[in-house]
């Protein structure tokens, strides 16, 4: 059990929970995730730590309300625990010194190269970021991840704040304007990890990605997470999450992540059948 | 492992064969190939819990507390043993469990028609009731390591099973719709997937299912893919069904149910667009015997030949999880086999760790994990007490 102390909600269908959880707050670094069953019929979910709080005991996640248990999530309230939390899983983000280092977040990837970026910035680095967002309404942390960078850059797709276009822009830019760049570190949806590694690659610049697969377990029973590096299988849960963006097969992800497509649109549909939403109106979420 | 009436875990296979000797019905047809488990545990484990569960728990025993204080890594057959024996010797035990619930491979790998639920819930309950206190939710090897518990108790026991999968290491083996048994059965017996949507957790129903392996756990898998309605399922197996590692008698249900077998056989690859859709094989024949004594299968050149399957669920193994072994310093392993080096008594290279089952055996059975956690058991007791 794992009560939630604090709930914010940062946009539409994105909110912020601050859980107690002493033991893995105790241990939880920059890059690790926490399995998350909800309820006693739930599933078993990966969340990134956005951040932590050893002194209070606690961990911030910050999830998009997509599916079923997501929005079950989403409809807890202060007070109100959730079934299970395990944690922290995954290996934690490799903090290098004395390097330009650009984070590139896209949607809630934002919250989690958050931690990420704080680390690198304390570690003496100089830290630019880049975080993007479909519309202004939908963009969080950006005071966060401000007051970590030397430098920050906010993109939105339709133009409704920062610059109009996709993270990919103004990364590639900077690497064309022949700024030394040593790492690129991104977090977001598989389509925009993807893209960030074939904007650096031909600059040559390492690049990271934190990947985001269908887990059960999480500590490497299931295989669920497996994904392609170098043409070798790893397991993002103990092998990863964080891999050489420019070594993954993206498309094999992708084409992962959509296994239970149909089921997942199928419990979304019940579960607001269920608690009396149309169905239509988060349609686009 | 034990509710009521029986005193030891460890014994139970000898106190349950004796005490149900005129049970002809379990003992019939229930020879094994090999002698790894003689009787089919699942019938008989379930046999006598009905029997139990009917009379009550009884709790037996305990010995006055000792103070001690021994953390037991793993909830499966080998740490519930190691735990109830300990707690009945008066120590106090706590079960870390990595996992939202306890039971291990009884909770996660045996499906319901072999091993009820039940009677692992009321296993536990057993084990709680003698003072085991069971924490889930728990990554040793993340949340804490062994070295963290070593500073607030007095011994820790390692049963963290064999839990890792092994894959083929072939083409397209990362295609969707291609399982690791672990996952396939994990979804099915942890998650109840069967039960989707009223339970969260999905699961594909593959029409065309190939199981690839041989052993006890490719029967599990190929009967729970029957049992979710694939219209066909095969047992895809490199051997002949003579070094079959499963139990004769699961092998005679899974062709009673209907499961087709498809022997000599090796996939090559795995073929699809967005999910598996064909898989290549070859045909083998049997060569001369390997280092296990059983005859090699050597491929037959140009047989190669495709089949259409949906759904491939791969069960050629499991080893042990190498989170434990990885975070703890001064413990040998055994790097090639991916286990735990332990004596017969559990004791590992480092002071005050013991571990037993499948972690230092690589993928074995109920009965030996419970075999090893009486054993260890013993050996912890006489360590805590000064002998």
């Amino acid at each position: 059990m794992a009560v939630i102390l604090e709930k914010v909600e940062l946009a539409e269908n994105i909110k912020e929970i601050v859980v107690d959880a002493p033991i893995i707050a105790k241990k939880a670094e920059p890059g690790q995730f926490v399995i998350v069953v909800v309820d006693e019929r739930g599933e078993r979910i990966p969340l990134t730590i956005a951040d932590y709080d050893r002194k209070a005991g606690t961990i911030t996640i910050v999830f998009l309300e997509i599916g079923k248990t997501t929005m079950k999530l989403g409809r807890l309230g202060v007070g109100d625990e959730m079934a299970h939390i395990a944690g922290p899983l995954g290996n934690p983000s490799e903090i290098p010194e004395n390097e330009t280092i650009v984070f590139v977040g896209g949607g809630v990837g934002i919250a989690a190269v958050y931690p990420i970026a704080r680390k690198a910035k304390q570690a003496g680095n100089e830290v630019i970021s880049i975080i993007g967002a479909r519309s202004k309404n939908l963009l969080i942390w950006e005071d966060r991840m401000r007051a970590v960078s030397d430098e920050l850059i906010v993109t939105t797709d339709d133009g409704s704040y920062g610059r109009k276009g996709v993270v990919t822009e103004p990364l590639k830019e900077i690497l064309e304007n022949g700024r030394k760049v040593d790492r690129v570190v991104t977090v977001g949806p598989a389509i925009m990890m993807k893209f960030v590694a074939l904007t650096t690659k031909p600059y040559g610049v390492k690049t990271i990605a934190s990947l985001n697969p269908i887990m059960v377990d999480g500590s490497g029973m299931c295989g669920a997470c497996r994904v392609e590096v170098g043409g070798e299988t790893k397991f993002a849960c103990v092998d990863g999450p964080e891999f050489d963006a420019h070594q993954v097969d993206f498309d094999l992800l992708i084409k992962r992540l959509g296994t239970y497509r149909e089921e997942e649109e199928l419990a979304k549909r019940l579960f607001l059948e269920e608690i009396g939403g149309c169905g239509e109106c988060r349609s686009h979420s | 492992m034990r509710p009521g009436g029986v005193t030891s875990p460890g014994t139970t296979l000898e106190n349950k064969t004796g005490a149900w000797r005129n049970f002809r019905p379990v003992h019939d047809n229930m020879k094994c190939k090999r002698c790894c488990e003689p009787v089919a545990i699942g019938r008989l484990e379930r046999f006598v819990a009905d029997w139990e569960l009917e009379k009550g728990l009884r709790i037996p025993e305990k010995a006055p507390p000792t103070g001690k204080r021994v953390a037991v890594v793993g909830s499966g057959p080998a740490g519930l043993t190691v735990a109830a024996e300990l707690a009945k010797r008066g120590h106090d035990v706590t079960i870390f469990e990595t996992l939202h619930k306890p039971g291990g491979v009884l909770v996660y790998g045996i499906p319901e028609f072999r091993l009820p639920k039940r009677i692992v819930e009321a296993e536990v309950e057993y084990v709680k009731q003698l003072g085991v206190k069971i924490v889930t939710d728990v990554v040793i090897g993340k949340t804490l390591t062994v070295d963290d518990l070593l500073e607030e108790y007095d011994a820790v026991f390692l049963g963290t099973g064999a839990g890792l999968p092994s894959f083929l290491g072939i083409p397209g083996e990362n295609l969707s719709g291609i399982y690791s048994a672990n996952e396939f059965l994990i979804r099915i017996n942890l998650m109840k997937a069967y039960a989707f949507p009223e339970y969260d957790t999905p699961i594909k129903v593959g029409k065309r299912v190939a199981v690839i392996g041989g052993g006890n756990v490719a029967m599990d898998a190929a009967r729970c893919a029957l049992r979710l309605g694939a219209e066909e399922v095969y047992i895809v197996y490199r051997r002949s069904e003579e070094e079959m590692p499963a139990r004769q008698e699961e092998i005679e249900r899974a062709k009673e149910e209907g499961i087709k077998f498809l022997t000599l056989t090796q996939p090559i690859r795995f073929i699809g667009e967005e999910r598996v859709e064909q898989m290549e094989c070859i045909r083998m024949r049997l060569g001369e015997p390997d280092e296990s004594g059983r005859r090699r299968p050597v491929p037959i050149e140009g047989s190669n030949f495709t089949m259409p399957v949906d759904q491939v669920i791969i069960a050629i193994g499991q080893k042990p999880n190498p989170l434990v072994m990885r975070t703890t310093k001064g413990l040998v392993v055994d790097k090639r086999r991916g286990i735990i080096i332990a004596d017969s008594y559990g004791r590992t290279s480092k002071d005050r760790v013991f571990a037993g089952g499948d972690v230092t055996t690589g993928a074995a059975t109920v009965i030996a994990a419970m075999g090893a956690g009486k054993r260890a058991a013993e050996a912890i007791d006489r360590i805590l007490r000064g002998d």
